[in-house]
């Protein structure tokens, strides 16, 4: 056995931490620490993926799916319930990853990559090109109701969604940790070290990454939900469009994929560092975040998370 | 008939663009198996250096005919300039790491490139419609085209042929194809395989900057140009397989053509054509049309 694992209490201390400080923090701290967890339940996604090797650029195809299978639902069902609408997100983006499955899991490496911005690229001509949908301004959202619980549309930061957030988001976290901690999990790193292998094992791998492209399409989807219910509002250049996708992949790079915590940690500090470049600075924002790729690829392979572990063991002396 | 013949040459004024931008694209892949994402940067850079040249030659009053020389020269400024430094300052340090670091390695670099292009030219659009203009119009079976758009059939050829010529019937084509067939090997027998790799990103990046050049009194040139455009060049250069030159004319031809059915006759069905191609050609044949099938190592 190596080292203890401490992932499961550590992110319950964390959420517990999360629920405690809601009234003590103000408004935009609240908004940035969810829309920061919903960005890290895609980058979840994405991590579960690059286990096995893989890297989206559009995985903003299924934030936008998530985001505006909810939007509508609401606008043109009426749903309002936050649980309904969150299935509705979820539902819309499982099922569009479970079709696009069956021709993207026969691709590895920079096909699935190009593919995958490929098909971003049509949802988001679509959305543009569809005028009942408000074309590039999008639509607003009303704010959700909780199983009958109507807030009275007061201030969309109140306790339930930022609650639910953090609580939905741990789930998903212990979620995907037993998930990776599982035979089909580790089938993920086979594929990626050598796959014809695995093939040898006994296991299909188009399967395999059939199934996880739907999870990470399926945490896309209700990373978009979250983010829409908390900026009420939708539009296909916040959710579909490339340079979102390309977000979403500088986070995967920056947090590494060493823990499924790690994903959160890495929204939070890009949440931040958004949050001054693009008041400061908006026309660096870009070549912040192409520099900052270049230098975590060449120097930091492991991504923030493998820091703790450079630190440990050079107070060890080891390698 | 009249809807045949448009069909036919916009189609092939397409291909022929999609040719001119893709083929550096398809020259970089085959040569140093890198998928250069930035080469939308470098096609968004030639079109807004030709955009701001042809805007001050034209301000200065010379001769008018002279701006075809300024669009080549703008391009091939932009494609020495950035394809160094790209090459030299940054994948330099990453060879031998693996395919999908390297893309996002180009992807890092392409994100850096747009934001550059915001401060050096501005987030305003840029029109330079006048060399397209110069050329007049000529009518083709009863209807009028601009002489400008099938003048780029010409530059497709013309280009095309330059690297096939120069791959297939020259010395450094033949040092290429060693490198290509296998690098540790080429190294051995005293190729300088450096100096080949700089050499091939440089021409790629010259390339995919002409293509944007003469792509830019087409459209207006605002930022953001390059993304669908290094999304069209792979779905084209996937269909004719990567890596292989003439895969990349079947497959702008397959595309255009394609496109421009979609265009006249269903236009609904435009955006899904360049992709539903890829995927059908890919679900049938997975290495492209041109493609070499690579064996699986155990």
């Amino acid at each position: 056995m190596t080292r203890a694992d401490y992932t499961v209490p550590g992110l319950t201390g964390a959420l517990l931490a999360l629920l405690a400080v809601h009234p003590f923090l103000p408004g935009w701290a609240l908004n940035t620490i969810g829309l920061s967890l919903a960005v890290g339940l895609v980058v979840l996604g994405m991590l579960v993926l690059k286990r096995a090797g893989l890297v989206s650029f559009g995985q903003g195809l299924y934030f936008g799916l998530g985001g505006y299978g909810a939007a509508m639902a609401g606008v043109f069902l009426g749903v309002t319930d936050f649980f309904l609408l969150c299935l509705f997100g979820v539902l819309a983006a499982g099922l569009v990853a479970f079709v696009l499955g069956f021709l993207l899991s026969r691709y590895r490496g920079i096909f699935f990559a190009m593919l995958s911005l490929a098909f971003s690229m049509i949802l988001y001509g679509l959305l543009v090109n569809s005028a009942a949908l408000g074309s590039t301004d999008g639509f607003g959202v009303a704010p959700p109701t909780y199983l009958g619980y109507d807030t009275g549309g007061g201030s969309r930061l109140g306790f339930l969604l930022y609650g639910l957030t953090c609580l939905l988001s741990f789930g998903c976290a212990v979620a995907v940790h037993r998930y990776l901690a599982s035979t089909m999990g580790y089938i993920g790193e086979g594929i990626r070290e050598n796959e014809v292998r695995v093939e040898y094992l006994g296991t299909s791998v188009r399967r395999a990454i059939h199934v996880k492209y739907v999870m990470a399409a399926a945490l896309a989807g209700l990373g978009g939900v979250l983010t829409v219910l908390f900026i009420g509002h939708v539009t296909p250049d916040d959710t579909v469009y490339w340079t979102r996708s390309g977000e979403f992949v500088f986070v995967t790079i920056l947090s590494g994929t060493g823990n499924v915590a790690a994903p959160f940690l890495g929204a939070i500090l890009f949440e931040l560092i958004r949050t001054y470049a693009l008041q400061y600075a908006p026309n660096f924002w870009q070549m912040l975040l192409g520099s900052t790729l270049l230098l975590v690829i060449l120097f930091l392979p492991g991504g923030l998370w493998s820091v703790g572990r450079l630190i440990r063991g050079r107070r060890h002396g080891g390698a | 008939m009249l809807t045949l013949t448009a069909i036919l040459v916009d189609g092939v004024v397409y291909a022929s663009w999609l040719f001119v931008v893709a083929i550096g694209l398809t020259l970089i892949y085959g040569v140093m198996n890198i998928l250069n994402i930035a080469h939308g940067s470098l096609y968004a850079l030639g079109a807004y250096a030709a955009a701001w040249a042809v805007g001050e030659y034209f301000a200065a009053g010379y001769p008018p005919f002279g701006s075809f020389a300024v669009l080549l020269l703008a391009a091939i400024a932009v494609g020495l300039l950035f394809g160094l430094v790209i090459e030299r300052g940054v994948l330099k340090w990453m060879y031998g790491r693996d395919e999908i670091v390297i893309v996002l390695v180009t992807y890092a670099v392409f994100l850096i490139l747009e934001d550059v292009m915001k401060l050096v030219w501005g987030v305003e659009s840029y029109m330079p419609y006048q060399p397209r203009y110069l050329l007049g119009n000529v009518d083709i079976g009863g209807l009028p085209f601009v002489v400008y758009d099938l003048a780029l059939v010409g530059l497709a050829v013309v280009v095309g042929g330059a690297v096939w010529f120069g791959i297939n019937r020259t010395r450094p084509g033949k040092l290429l194809h060693a490198v290509i067939f296998d690098r540790e090997i080429a190294r051995a027998m005293g190729i300088n395989v450096t100096r080949v790799f700089t050499v091939t990103f440089v021409i790629g990046a010259v390339l995919g900057a002409l293509g944007g050049a003469f792509t830019a009194p087409l459209i207006s040139v605002v930022p953001g140009i390059g993304v669908e455009v290094i999304v069209l060049a792979f779905a084209v250069v996937v269909t004719g397989g990567l890596g292989s030159i003439e895969g990349a004319a079947v497959g702008a031809l397959i595309v255009g053509l394609g496109r421009a059915t979609a265009v006249h006759l269903l236009p609904q069905v435009e955006l899904f054509v360049v992709f539903g191609v890829m995927t059908l050609v890919l679900a049938l044949r997975p290495q492209g049309l041109f493609g070499r099938t690579v064996v699986r190592k155990i």
